[in-house]
């Protein structure tokens, strides 16, 4: 790359100039690249994970032939495991994000239980999704009753199905892995692995009741709140129409 | 019985085993083992002048099955084990004494061997009412269990009642049946579980402490790691038809006739440690899975309480209904997305009726 004197010049006026215009068009630079990138490869690996995980919850009809010529249910299981590597290096990277990028990273990792200004928020929110409010407020990231939403039933579901997964992914690579030594102890609280199966699968729903949920509100909100949403999570700009 | 000071060597030439006979097996043993030269003369001179481990084996809230298992054992036979390699002092069931001869023999050992003696015990003992539910002796057994763990060296809870609380310790547990550990906590217990345990997995623990002296690795659940660090399913010999995908779907059907995987029909291989699959039952001649039915999850804690043994889902009941992991999920979800069209509905209603004036104003 060139890095001149001039060039590098060049470089952070063109920055200052893409933001100018972002103020020009009333456009807010939300979510960075990372957070994007992530995003969609984390809704590919839950996607992934959430069919495999049904399938080895509920298991396949038998498959025809020899054993020898078939491993459709081993394939199924390597998809889920695989995509749990996935997301969990995705999540540790979101985690790191959430220290390096802008303000706005952090705000599915925590919710301001202790100021009292977020909970008047939050109930102005739930009287505009009751239609009591006749008018939504603006936030530039998510609301303070999206940001409940996004903690609990997400940021924490996802890090106890991780937990939860390599615990019981420990029981297949043995009582000397690294899955075990690390997640071993999920077994103390459970001792029969059979009640971590269930709680994992719990955890599952939990994940598409939240889906349902977050992919409603964004499209209704990208509609009603006169402000872009669908399309920040692609391009990184939240857009308020008036 | 009784005699506890007795050595091994002494019992063996008691027998009519030659000195010479009892070199070669020290020899053997320290080569199988993979000791240097040296350990066959420390092995000799140990089991010549070490007493043998003193056993007290206890009966409380149980069936006799762990018993009824022990006795069947064939490598080590159960009489070599009872006979010469522990001193099995006191056990109600196979001893020879009774009432309060048998009785004495307890004392005798407890004051005798204080600290060095082994108690082992089948069964748990029940803590409502004072213990009244288990009557030993005459008196509760969990004051007889708590005396004994008192001055014993460790404690081995045989089965899975001394070692989870089985099928007494089953919601609602109306006499509190309660689990060795949980009554007595200032001890090493050693849990080995199984309705009942292995045979086999039950005298080779025995010899192993007699041998060395020292208890087995545990592993997090206080179960030795040399019998319980692997799940039937890691060593189940259907498991090529689990990694193909090939399960059966009905008891009668041709998959089950083929010897497909069980885990459709509820096995629990999957989520059971146990030997069952490595060591198999009656002298290696099958296991469960092998004569065509899933794993119950007998080694397992509350295999009582987690629904139909035929499921593969867990029951769960803290719903007030009876239903699995699937149902309640598709349920929430379904209530969920039924909310989340109601509330689409409205939305669009809404907007559709607002007056066009405010719309235009808007725009």
């Amino acid at each position: 790359m060139d890095k001149s004197p001039q060039a590098l010049t060049a470089a952070v006026a063109a920055v200052a100039v893409r933001s100018g215009r972002r103020a020009e068009r009333g456009v807010v630079y939300v979510y960075e690249a990372p957070v994007r990138l992530w995003h969609w490869i984390n809704a590919a690996a839950i996607l992934v994970l959430g069919l495999s995980g049904y399938f080895i919850g509920s298991a396949i009809p038998t498959m025809p032939g020899e054993a020898s010529d078939n491993f459709l249910f081993g394939y199924i299981r390597f998809a889920h495991f695989f995509a749990g590597y996935v997301l969990t290096l995705g999540f540790l990277l979101r985690i790191y994000w959430a220290f390096m990028g802008n303000p706005h990273a952090k705000q599915i990792f925590y919710v301001p239980l202790w100021r009292k200004s977020y909970w008047r928020e939050v109930w102005h929110e739930i009287r505009w999704y009751a239609f009591v409010a006749a008018e939504p407020k603006k936030y530039v990231a998510h609301n303070p009753l999206a940001q409940l939403a996004m903690f609990f039933m997400f940021t924490l579901a996802i890090a106890f199905m991780i937990i939860t997964g390599f615990a019981l992914y420990a029981q297949g690579t043995g009582n000397d892995s690294w899955q075990y030594k690390l997640f071993g102890w999920v077994f103390s609280i459970w001792p029969n692995s059979q009640d971590v199966h269930t709680w994992h699968h719990l955890g599952l729903w939990m994940i598409v009741t939240f889906a349902l949920i977050h992919i409603y509100t964004a499209v209704r909100e990208d509609i009603v709140s006169r402000q872009s949403i669908v399309s920040s999570i692609i391009s990184g700009e939240r857009e308020f129409r008036d | 019985m009784g005699g506890g000071a007795e050595t091994f060597y002494g019992v063996i030439r008691r027998q009519g085993i030659t000195r010479r006979s009892f070199h070669k097996f020290c020899s053997l043993t320290a080569t199988s083992l993979g000791l240097g030269p040296l350990a066959a003369s420390q092995i000799a001179n140990a089991l010549e002048t070490k007493p043998r481990v003193p056993v007290i084996w206890m009966h409380g809230l149980e069936c006799t099955c762990c018993s009824e298992s022990f006795i069947r054992s064939a490598h080590p036979l159960v009489k070599d084990v009872v006979l010469s390699m522990i001193s099995l002092d006191y056990d109600a069931l196979i001893m020879a004494a009774a009432g309060h001869q048998a009785e004495a023999i307890i004392e005798e050992i407890r004051a005798k061997y204080k600290g060095e003696y082994v108690l082992a015990v089948e069964g748990n003992a029940p803590l409502n009412e004072g213990g009244m539910f288990c009557i030993d002796g005459g008196k509760p057994f969990v004051e007889k269990l708590r005396a004994m763990a008192e001055d014993s060296m460790a404690i081995i809870a045989w089965g899975t009642c001394a070692a989870w609380g089985c099928v007494q310790a089953a919601k609602p547990n109306p006499t509190w049946a309660t689990p060795i550990d949980k009554v007595i906590t200032n001890k090493p217990i050693i849990k080995v579980p199984g309705c009942p345990p292995i045979a086999e997995v039950m005298t080779a623990l025995v010899t192993f402490i007699t041998t060395f002296g020292k208890l087995p690795e545990l592993d997090r659940q206080g179960r030795p790691k040399m019998f319980y660090s692997q799940r039937i399913h890691d060593k189940c010999y259907r498991r090529p038809h689990f990694d193909a995908g090939q399960f059966v779907e009905g008891w009668d059907d041709e998959s089950a006739r083929k010897g497909y995987c069980l885990y459709k029909m509820g096995c629990k291989g999957p989520t059971t440690y146990n030997a069952c699959s490595a060591v198999r039952w009656n002298g290696g001649v099958s296991f469960p899975i092998q004569s065509g039915h899933g794993c119950f999850g007998c080694s397992e804690d509350g295999f009582w309480d987690k629904g139909s043994f035929y499921d593969r889902l867990t029951t769960i009941r803290q719903f007030g209904i009876e239903a699995n992991a699937d149902q309640i999920g598709m349920a929430a979800a379904g209530a969920v997305g039924l909310a989340v069209a109601a509330h689409a509905a409205v939305t669009a209603a809404k907007r559709l009726t607002r007056n066009p004036g405010s719309v235009a104003q808007e725009k």
